[in-house]
């Protein structure tokens, strides 16, 4: 184990990843759901460069795409926040638990 | 073991443990720091990988921007000094069976497919993200940078529409 090739990136992004998807599953609270989402859209990002830097280094794609996903992961963060803070303002609480007016 | 090898091992502890860290604290002000913390790993492992750029905007937007939003929203919603209720047991053993498993399944597939990434040299030359970003030819991001840049005009209006308050009619 001299060198560190991709393989060992994708595995730390892929433990990253499914860190994520743990805290999704068992958080109840929508803030804390919004920050596994951003775990998860972090160890994407990763995968990006790396492939990026590792396989194809001679185009500039994976950058592009990372550049794009910060953007967009900027923006939904901004739509969910204003939404929870519109929830919270018409029943008093963030859990997922109590938003249930379009269930039936 | 030289010293690359040990700091990109380093650098993934860190990474790993702030991120478990934040999905399990039970008081949700901790849980935004200890995300914090992590994103502060991810950029130092874009700087390992000689990303300067990549990690200069993630140190800018995730923990200058997200972050702090996050917090902001906490403090606007949340008592952040209490614990909140923790999951029952039964939710948290199948999450954890599912993320394990699916981490097992991930890991065999990459382990096993083997990538042949000969080692070429890579620079990122930020004068080339630019030229590259608004070049019309056939591989240009002319096109996705215009559409990015509508879609966040439309995520500002739309935050301000959604979190503004409405007057009622009686008043």
């Amino acid at each position: 184990m001299n060198e560190i090739n991709i393989t060992d990136i994708l595995l730390v992004s892929t433990a990253l990843f499914f860190v994520g998807v743990y805290g999704f599953f068992t958080r109840r609270n929508m803030i804390t759901m919004l920050m596994s989402v951003e775990l998860i859209l972090n160890s994407v990002n990763i995968n990006f460069v790396a492939f990026n830097k590792y396989l194809f280094p001679q185009n500039l794609d994976g950058v592009f795409f990372t550049i794009f996903i910060i953007t967009i992961a900027a923006a939904e963060a901004a739509v969910a926040i204003a939404i929870i803070i519109n929830m919270y303002r018409s029943h008093h609480s963030v859990d997922v638990e109590d938003a249930t007016d379009l269930k039936y | 073991m030289n010293s690359t090898v040990i700091m990109f091992y380093c650098i993934s502890a860190f990474i790993l443990g702030t991120g478990i860290l934040a999905v399990t604290t039970g008081k949700i002000f901790r849980s935004a720091i200890w995300l914090l913390f992590s994103m502060m790993g991810i950029a130092g492992l874009y700087f390992w990988m000689q990303m300067e750029f990549i990690a200069a905007v993630q140190i800018i937007v995730y923990v200058g921007g997200i972050v702090v939003l996050i917090i902001f929203s906490i403090f606007l919603t949340q008592k952040s000094g209490e614990e909140m209720p923790k999951p029952p047991l039964t939710k948290t053993i199948f999450s954890l069976l599912a993320a394990i498993l699916g981490f097992i399944f991930s890991y065999l597939l990459i382990y096993q497919y083997g990538f042949n990434d000969g080692n070429a040299p890579f620079e990122l030359k930020v004068s080339d993200i630019g030229l590259k970003m608004l070049d019309t030819g056939e591989h240009g991001f002319i096109l996705p940078f215009e559409v990015i840049s509508v879609l966040l005009l439309a995520a500002l209006v739309g935050c301000i529409v959604i979190a503004m308050k409405v007057k009622s009619i009686e008043e």
